[in-house]
C-alpha cells in the first residue's frame, strides 16, 4: 500500500505527531511505501532542528530525521505555515533577510501543492490531527 | 507531474472549526485554493462550528483579525462549487441558509455520511 501522511499538530503539544511517526515507522517496517509526509498547521514545528527536549524524553524531531535518512522519506513542511511560525530553510532565510535558518535534516520546505499531490498519488492519505 | 495527468480523485475538505480562534479554517481555505490548480473533483463540507465560516456579515475589526470570509465567494471562480452544510450543525446554532455568504446544499447526517463515503481523499481541518 502507498500511503500519504498529513501531520497537523506540533510535537510535544499533541499526540498526533507521535501517532503519525509511529504509524509511518510501522508502515515502512511492514514494507509499505510512504509517498510523502506533509506537515501543516503547527505540524511544521516537527521540523525545527532547534528543538531541545529534556534528555529523558523522546526527541521527536531527531526521530523524524533518522527515519527520513533510513528510508529516504520525503518530509515536507508547508512553506506558508512554516513562515507564519518562524521556520525558514537556508534559501528562505536569505530571501527574507533573516539571520538564521532552522530546518532539521531530512526535511524540506515546499508548497501546499505537495499535499494535494500526496492525496492524488497515494492509495490512502492518513490525517493525524485534532 | 505526467504520472498524475488524467487522475481525478474526489477530494473532500471537511471544515469543523469556527473561522477565528484557531487557524484551521484559514489554513484549510488555503489548501482548497492551491488545490484548485490540480483539476480534481473538489467538495467542501461544513459541520459543527465550521458552519460559522460561511456566516454573512463577519466583522473582525475589534478582534484585529483578517476577515477572510469573502474568499468563500471567490471559490466559484476556482471551479469549487460543491459546498455542503450539515443541517443539524446549522440548526443548533440558530442559523439558516439565508445567513450564509454563499449558496450551499444542506445535508442531513445520513446524506453527509454518504458524501464522505463517496470520497477518495478526506482532509479534515
Amino acid at each position: 500500500m502507498k500511503f500519504g501522511i498529513l501531520v497537523s499538530e506540533g510535537p510535544y503539544q499533541h499526540q498526533a505527531s507521535d501517532s503519525a511517526y509511529q504509524f509511518t515507522k510501522a508502515a515502512l517496517e511492514k514494507g509499505h511505501e510512504i509517498f510523502r509526509v506533509f506537515f501543516y498547521h503547527d505540524g511544521v514545528n516537527n521540523g525545527t532542528r532547534l528543538t531541545v527536549p529534556p534528555q529523558d524524553d523522546r526527541h521527536i524531531v531527531n526521530r523524524w530525521s533518522e527515519l527520513a535518512k533510513k528510508y529516504n522519506l520525503d518530509l515536507v513542511l508547508c512553506i506558508a505555515a512554516a513562515q507564519r511560525r518562524g521556520m525558514l530553510d537556508e534559501n528562505e532565510a536569505k530571501r527574507q533577510g533573516k539571520d538564521a535558518n532552522n530546518i532539521a535534516p531530512g526535511f524540506r520546505i515546499s508548497g501546499l501543492g505537495q499535499l494535494v499531490e500526496a492525496g492524488i498519488q497515494s492509495e490512502r492519505l492518513v490525517v493525524f490531527g485534532d | 507531474m505526467d504520472e498524475m495527468e488524467g487522475t481525478i480523485k474526489k477530494f473532500l475538505y471537511l471544515n469543523r472549526r469556527a473561522p477565528y480562534g484557531t487557524i484551521y479554517a484559514l489554513e484549510s481555505l488555503e489548501v482548497v485554493l492551491i488545490g484548485a490548480a490540480f483539476d480534481q473533483d473538489v467538495s467542501l463540507a461544513f459541520i459543527d462550528d465550521g458552519v460559522y465560516e460561511l456566516k454573512k456579515n463577519q466583522d473582525t475589526t475589534k478582534a484585529e483579525m483578517k476577515n477572510f470570509s469573502p474568499t468563500y465567494r471567490a471559490l466559484e471562480g476556482y471551479d469549487v462549487e460543491k459546498l455542503y452544510v450539515d443541517k443539524a450543525s446549522l440548526e443548533a446554532r440558530g442559523l439558516t441558509e439565508e445567513d450564509l455568504i454563499v449558496p450551499v446544499q444542506v445535508l442531513d447526517a445520513a446524506q453527509m455520511t454518504q458524501l464522505m463515503e463517496q470520497q477518495d481523499v478526506v482532509l479534515s481541518f
